[in-house]
C-alpha cells in the first residue's frame, strides 16, 4: 500500500509516535532554589518507567509539573501530545500523590464514588461509575474493606485507596508517586504485577516513583534523578552494562561518583589521582 | 482522494471543558461534603443544637425585658449561621487543602466553580435546617416577637448562611493550620459582631465606627432582620439589606475561587 502512494496528505503522525511525556529544558523554580535544572527526557508509551533516586532528588516536583499541579514550569513538557497541565489532559491522567488524598471521613467506596463522578459526571453514567469503582477497589484488593472509613485503614491500605481513585476511569498515563512505601513485600509485588497488567492490557503509560532502587528491575525503563538533573535514561541492562555494575543500584552508585567527580575538578584525569 | 471527511486527525480527542459550573459534578461534590458530615454526628448536634441552646439562654437572660429579646434575638438568627457555616467551611477546605484532596481535584476535570459551589450547596441545606429549627423555636416557643413573616427571618437566615460559607473559603487560603484558621473567627466575625448594631444601635457609633460598620456585611444582615421584626410587609429597605448581603456573598466567593489555584509552588 505504502508503494504506490503519493504526496496524500497520509494519516499525519499517528498519536501512539508521541512519546507519553516529552521534555526539553524543563526547569522548575521553588522559591529561591532551581528545582528541575534543564531535563530533557522522553517517557515511552505503554511502557512502565521508573523515575529513581534519592529523596529531595526532585522526583515529586517532576511528577507535579507533568501532571499540571506545579507551578513556575519553564521549557518544553508535552503529556500525551498536548501542553502540560491543559484541561483536556484533567481525564487522560491518573495521578497518586505521594501522601494518600483521600477524605478519611468517607468509606473506600465513598470516596471513590466521588472521585469516579468527577471523572464520568451524571445520572446516565451511574452504572458504569458503579462498575468502575468495583473493579478499582478489586485491583488493589479493598473489596473486603470497602465500607471501612478510610481515617480507620492501616497507611498502605490508604494509599492503595488512593491509588485505586487514580485508576478509575482507566486513564492513558498514569502518575505514581511512591506508590509502593510502606507496604509488604507481599502486596508491593502484588502492585507491581497490577502496573504490568494495566501497562499491557490496556496499553497505559506508566510513571513510577521511588527512592528504593531494588524496584527498578520492574521497570522497563529508568530516570535516574539526582539533585534536578537526570543522571541517567535507558533500560536497566542499559545502565547495568554501562556503568559495568550487577545491579541498578550499584549502577547508580557509580554515576553519582562520576557525577561528583565532573563537578569536582573539570578535569578528571586529576580527579582519578586523589 | 479516499480520506473520507475532514475529520479531525486521529488527535486526541478533546472532551468539551464546559466554564460554567457542571450541575452534576457540583451536586456530586455537596453530596460528598454531606456524607462526610454524616461520619460525623457530633459536629451535626453542635451546630443544630448550639444556636437554639443559645437562644433558649437569652430567652432567659432577658427574662424581664421582653423587648430586648426581640431584637437581639432577631439579630442573632441572622448571625449564628454566619459564625456556623464560616468556621465549619473554613475548617473543611482547609483540611481539604492540607490532604493533598484538593490537588486530586484539581488535577482532575472538576471546576473551581464546582467546588465552591458544592460546599456553598451542602453547608446551605445544613443552614437551612439550622434555621429553621432556630427560627421556630424562637417565634413559637420562645415567644420571640416579629411583626413581618417569620419566612423572611429564614430567607435573611440563609444569605448569611451563604456569607460565612463565602469568607470561611476565603480565610481558609490564609491559614496553613487549623490552629491558624480558628484565630481567624475572632479576626473577620468579632469585629463584624461589635459593629453590626447588636450591642448598640449603630447611629450612636463614633462616626468613624458607623462609618466602618456601613462596609461590614453584617450589619446589613443584622439590619434586615430587624426590618422582617418591625415591619409587616417587605420594606425597600429590607430589600436592599438582603441583596447587599446576597451581593457580598458572591463577591467573597468569586474571591474565594481566585485563591484555588491548579498550579501551586
Amino acid at each position: 500500500m505504502m508503494n504506490n502512494a503519493p504526496d496524500t496528505p497520509a494519516p499525519s503522525p499517528p498519536p501512539p509516535d508521541h512519546p507519553a511525556v516529552h521534555a526539553a529544558d524543563l526547569t522548575v523554580v521553588r522559591g529561591p532554589r532551581q528545582v528541575l535544572r534543564g531535563l530533557d527526557f522522553d517517557v515511552p508509551r505503554g511502557r512502565i518507567t521508573g523515575l529513581l533516586g534519592p529523596s529531595g532528588c526532585g522526583k515529586s516536583t517532576l511528577m507535579r509539573s507533568i501532571v499540571g499541579t506545579q507551578a513556575k514550569v519553564t521549557g518544553t513538557l508535552d503529556v500525551l501530545g498536548l501542553p502540560a497541565g491543559h484541561a483536556a489532559l484533567r481525564s487522560r491522567i491518573g495521578y497518586v500523590t505521594q501522601a494518600p488524598s483521600v477524605y478519611d471521613d468517607l468509606s473506600v467506596r465513598q470516596n471513590l464514588d466521588y472521585f469516579a463522578a468527577i471523572l464520568d459526571p451524571g445520572r446516565a453514567a451511574a452504572d458504569r461509575r458503579r462498575e468502575n469503582v468495583e473493579h478499582a477497589i478489586s485491583d488493589v484488593d479493598l473489596t473486603s474493606h470497602a465500607d471501612a472509613l478510610a481515617g480507620n485503614l492501616s497507611g498502605g491500605q490508604r494509599s492503595r485507596v488512593s491509588l485505586a481513585a487514580a485508576l478509575l476511569g482507566a486513564p492513558e498515563l498514569l502518575v505514581l508517586d511512591e506508590p509502593t512505601v510502606g507496604l509488604d513485600p507481599v502486596l508491593r509485588r502484588d502492585l507491581w504485577q497490577l502496573f504490568h497488567t494495566i501497562a499491557a492490557d490496556r496499553g497505559a503509560t506508566l510513571l513510577v516513583s521511588s527512592h528504593v532502587m531494588d524496584e527498578a528491575e520492574r521497570c522497563h525503563r529508568l530516570l535516574l534523578m539526582r539533585e534536578g538533573v537526570i543522571l541517567a535514561d535507558g533500560t536497566p541492562d542499559a545502565l547495568r552494562a554501562r556503568t559495568g555494575t550487577d545491579t541498578v543500584e550499584a549502577a547508580f552508585l557509580h554515576l553519582v561518583d562520576e557525577a561528583i567527580a565532573s563537578a569536582a575538578g573539570n578535569d578528571p584525569r586529576k580527579e582519578s589521582v586523589r | 482522494m479516499n480520506t473520507t471527511t475532514a475529520a479531525p486527525p486521529s488527535g486526541p480527542t478533546t472532551p468539551p471543558e464546559p466554564r460554567a459550573i457542571n450541575l452534576a459534578r457540583t451536586t456530586a461534590t455537596a453530596t460528598r461534603v454531606l456524607r462526610q458530615l454524616r461520619h460525623d454526628p457530633r459536629t451535626i448536634a453542635l451546630m443544630i443544637l448550639i444556636p437554639c441552646l443559645m437562644l433558649l439562654l437569652l430567652r432567659y437572660v432577658f427574662d424581664g425585658s421582653p423587648r430586648t429579646f426581640d431584637s437581639i434575638g432577631a439579630s442573632l438568627l441572622g448571625i449564628f449561621p454566619l459564625i456556623t457555616m464560616f468556621l465549619v467551611t473554613s475548617i473543611a477546605t482547609l483540611r481539604e487543602r492540607t490532604s493533598g484532596t484538593l490537588e486530586r481535584l484539581l488535577a482532575m476535570p472538576l471546576g473551581k466553580g464546582d467546588l465552591i459551589a458544592g460546599y456553598a450547596l451542602a453547608f446551605g441545606a445544613v443552614a437551612v435546617v439550622q434555621s429553621v429549627l432556630a427560627t421556630g423555636l424562637a417565634v413559637w416557643a420562645l415567644g420571640l416577637d416579629v411583626t413581618g413573616s417569620a419566612w423572611l427571618l429564614l430567607l435573611v437566615a440563609l444569605l448569611d448562611a451563604l456569607l460565612g460559607t463565602a469568607l470561611g473559603l476565603f480565610v481558609s487560603a490564609f491559614a496553613s493550620s487549623e490552629f491558624q484558621a480558628v484565630q481567624f473567627m475572632p479576626a473577620v466575625i468579632f469585629p463584624q459582631l461589635l459593629l453590626c448594631g447588636l450591642f448598640t444601635p449603630r447611629s450612636d457609633m463614633h462616626p468613624v465606627l458607623e462609618g466602618i460598620s456601613n462596609v461590614l456585611p453584617m450589619s446589613y444582615a443584622v439590619d434586615g432582620m430587624n426590618e422582617v421584626l418591625k415591619h409587616t410587609d417587605v420594606t425597600a429597605a429590607f430589600v436592599r439589606d438582603a441583596l447587599i448581603v446576597a451581593a457580598c456573598a458572591l463577591l467573597v466567593l468569586a474571591l474565594g475561587a481566585a485563591t484555588l489555584r491548579r498550579r501551586t509552588a
